[in-house]
């Protein structure tokens, strides 16, 4: 949020408000055990795949794309419905992102410069 | 004092709570941590002059098994979260001991693991590959003992019943680390073991 939004949104208190029903919002939104148990059956699901993927022969980029793919799916469930980023308030996305994002950067440029290689 | 620090982010600007601000901010920049010696992996791990080599050492089943050890304390973690919420103690506790057990069903797999690559001849200094795996794979175990340790702590204070539903933030902190935790572990076996030079 630049100042001028800030501003324009009231300052300190309109955001201390918008806190306030991010977090109760949060709270009734969180999903139940039955969704957490389906998740957790999909996730487990993905590992098989990947495993068996492994076995399967593929050409080396083709199961490298399949592995990053599955992978980052994995992930991002993790991320959104355990981690409540799904239901939770932007802040928190703001500051895991920016230091995913950073991480990402340093992982993309010293793979680049150095020569290391993923396929 | 418990309820003090349950509603203390009440009183913060924003209307959030300062811990669980902080808890993301951690996390986020654990994400360079795990993300640097992950890229020190890959850049190395093929550059050893003498062996063993990662082909030569890693059982994919046996990990595969680890891995979805680790995925199922996620949910478990989930499920703890999702009792006291609802204001279900003794469910809480269930799960908080299901995930501790896990993690150190985890934490078992890791130190056998390592006891058997140290048998076929890697160690610590044998090669650039030792180097980097141990050091990668052994911060991340350091990491599933203090959430393991956590976990616990939480188990005994609420044995005392110094958890009810109104301090579920506690037990989300403890969760929002487990996590973070299993999702290093899902890139580690995905770039670490599954996709080998």
């Amino acid at each position: 949020m630049t100042l001028a939004e800030y501003r324009r949104r009231g300052g300190a208190e309109a955001l201390h408000e918008e806190g306030h029903v991010a977090e109760a919002e949060h709270a009734e939104k969180h999903p139940g055990p039955l969704e957490y148990a389906q998740i957790g059956l999909i996730l487990a699901l993905i590992t098989g795949v990947e495993v068996a993927i492994y076995y399967l022969g593929l050409s080396h980029t083709l199961l490298v794309i399949a592995l990053l793919v599955l992978s980052a799916t994995k992930f991002s469930m993790v991320v959104l419905w355990f981690m409540h980023l799904k239901f939770d308030n932007r802040l928190f996305s703001t500051m895991f992102i920016l230091g995913f994002i950073l991480a990402l950067s340093v992982f993309t440029v010293a793979l680049a410069t150095v020569g290391g290689k993923l396929v | 004092m418990a309820q003090a620090a349950g509603t203390a982010h009440l009183e913060t600007s924003t209307g959030l709570d300062n811990r669980k601000l902080l808890m993301w901010l951690f996390l986020g920049s654990e994400c360079l941590f795990f993300g640097s010696l992950i890229a020190a992996y890959l850049l190395y791990r093929d550059r050893s002059v003498t062996g063993p080599y990662p082909g030569d050492l890693f059982d994919i089943p046996f990990t595969s098994v680890s891995a979805f050890v680790l995925l199922m304390s996620s949910v478990s973690m989930v499920l703890a979260l999702a009792a006291i919420q609802r204001g279900n103690v003794r469910g809480m506790q269930i799960w908080l001991l299901t995930t501790a057990v896990l993690g150190l069903l985890f934490l078992s797999g890791q130190a056998f693991e390592f006891t058997e690559f140290n048998h076929e001849g890697l160690s610590l200094s044998t090669n650039l590959f030792g180097t980097t795996f141990f050091v990668l794979t052994g911060f991340h175990g350091a990491h599933v003992t203090i959430g393991v340790l956590i976990l616990l702590s939480l188990f005994t204070v609420s044995l005392q019943g110094r958890i009810q539903q109104k301090d579920s933030l506690n037990v989300e902190l403890a969760g929002l680390y487990w996590h973070f935790v299993d999702i290093v572990w899902i890139v580690i076996f995905t770039l670490v073991y599954l996709i080998q030079p």
